[in-house]
């Protein structure tokens, strides 16, 4: 069998931007966890009802954990000059999400502990920056696909960030601003329709749908306001490896990719449905059909800032120093063997479907939070 | 390429060292428990006996407060790969990622998965299935540890690669003899099985405090049995795959080994030292004696590390100046190779954009017979080619010291046990309880002898620590390295208390 050793470089490198793109687009579905973490003090009015949030929350939260170290291990793996020029260019807006993810870890299994030294409040607080540092930080980041940054990569490809605020800059973009944001109230919605889906207590049910209600609104503004951006921006284009501004480039893109337009328009619809089912009797199926609305809009946004010739992550400062997945991946060989690897992804869905419906074959409830061995 | 501020080096590994402290403080105790867990979970699904089922939980709440904290350290370390050591990355890239990669995709999930399962799944699972999970927990973390470690050994002995002058990195050449390498191999083994016995003196020791106490007594009793047993394999194995770790050292990396036993002149039929203590005033370009003094059993160290105790050892000298007599070239050579390769490397770039293929050929030529010595280019002082001996030397022998004294606990332990006067033995379940710290300290020796034996290397011979580093400046380097020191401070603080209290309120019976 050599199904991958055949294929050109650059069809390696496409399937690996897919690969990529749906690791990405799987991580921002899963950010629901950040999202509920931030409704802690909102959609709970006392330390019971705030428990349940936080135990229902805690069984996911090792699977976005985990999905953004496998996001990162994959990016490097395949796109390495990505890693080495953001990670350690952009210091400070990954270090931000870093020290978010350090204390989300630990105030699961700390919070409800006695002896845990901070106090149950700080862990819940903890959980709280988490939620807001990663959505409005990773969303922010993902803007910068489209928005550029400040590098520039020398022959040897070794990179040097061009401003010294490392990063940082990129939150003075109101573009970038808006995408973090729109992620950020995306999150809280998803959150609320999770708690929705898997608690079974009715204050907690109705705060929810009112969390559903505003969150989505606000994220639809935010949302489309970097859209509008977006589609009417300059973007980077790359003919014969040379890099230019080209107007309404990711425009172009989405009317160049018809699967794409047609992924992206059926995601966006998927997202308004679940916010308007949350008010139906269809309620319980709303996180599923969000999600699902997700993935495919945060795959099309991918897609549109790697393929149809275009730099995934593009300098400012140096155009000819941005990256394309044709100059930033890894060999050929390495492509090669990473993608006997992926093959085995579907396994890893298929286990934490499997996984993920044995747990919730009854949703969780107060009396479970008394009887079980392992409460957080 | 422009040499870095050497402030900036030493804070950049200060801090991974910072990080790789803390998160190896509690790797050892989650790779070790979940075994231990499965297997006390497995006794109970064949006897029935609820005794065993109160001893799994028990272990898996401790379990559950360690692996959190694991985890946090741990995104850091993936991380710092790239925020920290951004050249590196490129450089190793396409080597280093994939095993990162492989890790979460094999190891991570399947870990985080059942975690969930074994925590959350106790009433709602079948039994057998609930004891799956927590083996592919066990699995699943002792996978993600194969995978870095690969990515570890790796960089220790570089397989399996080529360097591509139009990309300026390597390149990976066949993963198997990346993942398979006797290095990679034999180092996976050795910290696993070691991880195993910290994991394995922290039951007896927890048990133990519950003897002294008389409280528990039924589990105690039971977790010590599994634990000393567990742990006496395991040391069967450390010792196997340590002297497997001699003899890689000794064949790849000369240096190292010169440094673990602080040797500066080549011997044949070298000893090795049992107990010892070095001169500090000894450099390598003076001429006193290393040692104050020295115990050591004959020809052991030529024989452990060339399978023949007639064999010549060379010393630190003899790799910096070179012998002369058992072919050993002297450093200043490699220097100068090096300097003619990178300088090669300048001309082929020179020649692609000149468009001139013929001085391309002969530039690529010399690249490529003067690579091994790539990295050499880079240093004046060969004096900075040797590691810290004196930090390796102790590291190594207490290392070494504490897992022989480690085997023989498990021994005593287990006799008594047997004998059913463990109880009655007082002094050793102090002498166990008190174990506890020489777990942890053994295991964080064994890392401190890999890392910083292998300096001045990131990669060895082909990328020293100080051309790794990202282009940052010093102040924001020791700003997150303080800022990661009190956070995790705090944190472990808050961890070692939980765990202390947990264990107080002992096992619900």
């Amino acid at each position: 069998m050599h199904m991958f050793e055949s294929m050109e470089l650059s069809s390696l490198q496409q399937y690996w931007w897919i690969i990529i793109s749906i690791l990405g687009a799987a991580l921002v579905f899963l950010l629901f966890v950040q999202g509920g973490q931030t409704l802690l003090f909102q959609v709970a009015k006392n330390d019971t009802e705030r428990s349940l949030l936080i135990n229902t929350l805690g069984r996911k939260w090792e699977l976005t954990f985990t999905t953004l170290v496998t996001f990162g291990g994959a990016f490097f793996a395949s796109f390495p000059l990505f890693y080495s020029t953001s990670f350690g260019g952009a210091y400070w807006v990954w270090m931000l999400i870093l020290f978010g993810f350090i204390v989300q870890a630990v105030s699961y299994e700390f919070r409800s502990k006695i002896g845990n030294f901070l106090g149950k409040r700080t862990y819940e607080i903890f959980l709280f920056a988490n939620g807001l540092l990663a959505t409005v930080l990773l969303g922010a980041a993902v803007s910068t696909f489209f928005t550029g940054s400040a590098f520039t990569v020398d022959e040897y490809n070794l990179s040097k960030w061009d401003l010294p605020t490392h990063g940082l800059e990129a939150a003075f973009n109101i573009q970038n601003l808006c995408l973090g944001l729109a992620v950020f109230f995306l999150s809280r919605m998803l959150g609320a329709m999770y708690f929705i889906n898997t608690i079974q207590h009715e204050q907690i049910i109705v705060r929810s749908k009112k969390q559903v209600l505003w969150n989505g609104l606000i994220f639809v503004v935010f949302f489309l306001s970097f859209l509008g951006m977006l589609l009417t921006q300059e973007g980077y284009a790359v003919n014969n490896g040379i890099v230019s501004l080209e107007a309404y480039k990711y425009l172009h893109n989405l009317l160049a990719m018809p699967i794409v337009l047609v992924m992206f328009l059926i995601g966006v619809v998927l997202v308004l449905l679940a916010w308007f089912r949350s008010f139906t009797k269809a309620i319980n199926r709303a996180f599923w059909c969000a999600s699902t609305g997700v993935v495919l809009v945060v795959l099309a946004l991918f897609f549109i800032a790697g393929f149809n010739n275009t730099s995934f992550y593009p300098s400012y400062t140096h155009l000819q120093s941005s990256l394309t997945i044709y100059n930033a991946s890894s060999s050929h060989y390495t492509l090669t063997v990473m993608s006997y690897v992926s093959l085995f992804v579907p396994v890893v869905i298929l286990y934490i479907a499997l996984a993920w419906k044995s747990l919730a074959k009854k949703k969780i409830d107060t009396t479970e939070l008394e009887n079980n061995s392992h409460v957080y | 390429m422009t040499l870095l501020d050497a402030s900036l080096i030493d804070w950049s590994r200060g801090q991974f060292a910072l990080t790789a402290f803390y998160h190896w403080f509690f790797v050892p105790l989650t790779l070790g428990l979940s075994f231990i867990m499965a297997i006390t979970e497995s006794i109970y699904l064949k006897t029935g006996n609820e005794e065993w089922k109160k001893i799994t939980k028990f272990w898996m709440t401790l379990f559950g407060i360690n692996f959190a904290i694991g985890v946090a350290t741990g995104i850091i370390l993936e991380f710092e790969f790239g925020t920290n050591w951004s050249k590196y990355s490129w450089i190793v890239g396409d080597i280093f990622g994939a095993p990162l990669a492989v890790e979460g995709i094999f190891a991570f999930f399947l870990e985080s998965t059942f975690i969930a399962v074994m925590f959350f799944g106790w009433e709602k699972l079948s039994k057998k299935f609930h004891l799956f999970s927590t083996w592919m927990v066990a699995f699943g973390s002792n996978l993600s540890a194969l995978w870095i470690l690969v990515a570890n050994a790796w960089m220790n002995y570089p397989a399996g690669m080529t360097f591509n002058p139009d990309s300026a990195r390597n390149e990976m050449l066949s993963f198997s003899d990346v993942a398979l390498s006797p290095f990679a191999v034999n180092k996976f083994l050795h910290t696993i099985t070691s991880s195993y016995v910290v994991a394995a003196i922290f039951v007896i020791g927890v048990s133990s405090w519950y003897l002294l106490k008389n409280r528990h007594v039924m589990i105690a009793k039971k977790s010590i049995i599994v634990a000393s047993v567990f742990g006496l394999l395991s040391s069967l194995a450390i010792i196997i795959t340590g002297d497997g770790s001699a003899y890689q050292v000794a064949q790849k990396q000369p240096m190292k080994l010169a440094a673990m036993e602080g040797l500066y002149n080549g011997q044949k039929g070298a000893g090795l030292i049992v107990l010892g203590m070095l001169n500090p005033a000894k450099e390598v370009s003076n001429s006193e004696d290393p040692y104050y003094f020295k115990i050591q059993i004959p020809k052991m160290l030529s024989f452990l590390g060339y399978r023949n105790g007639d064999a010549f050892v060379p010393g630190i000298k003899d790799l910096i100046y070179g012998n002369e007599q058992y072919g050993i070239e002297p450093a200043q050579k490699r220097i100068e190779r090096g300097k003619i390769s990178v300088n090669a490397l300048k001309e082929y770039k020179e020649a692609k954009v000149a468009g001139d293929t013929a001085k391309m050929n002969t530039a690529l030529a010399t690249f490529k017979e003067t690579f091994p010595d790539f990295g050499y280019a880079y240093f004046e002082n060969l004096e900075r080619l040797v590691p810290n001996v004196a930090l390796v030397f102790y590291s190594f022998h207490i290392m070494v010291g504490l897992g022989f004294y480690f085997v023989l606990l498990f021994l005593i332990v287990l006799w008594f046990s047997f004998k059913e006067k463990l109880q009655q033995k007082k002094w050793l379940l102090r002498l166990a309880l008190f174990t506890i710290p020489l777990g942890y300290l053994a295991s964080q020796l064994g890392w401190v002898v890999a890392e910083v034996g292998r300096q001045p290397w990131a990669i060895q011979d082909i990328l020293p620590v100080f051309k790794a580093t990202s282009h940052l400046s010093v102040g924001a380097v020791q700003t997150t390295f303080f800022l990661f020191l009190a956070l995790f401070t705090i944190l472990l603080i808050a961890e070692i208390r939980i765990l202390v209290k947990q264990i107080k309120n002992g096992p619900k019976e």
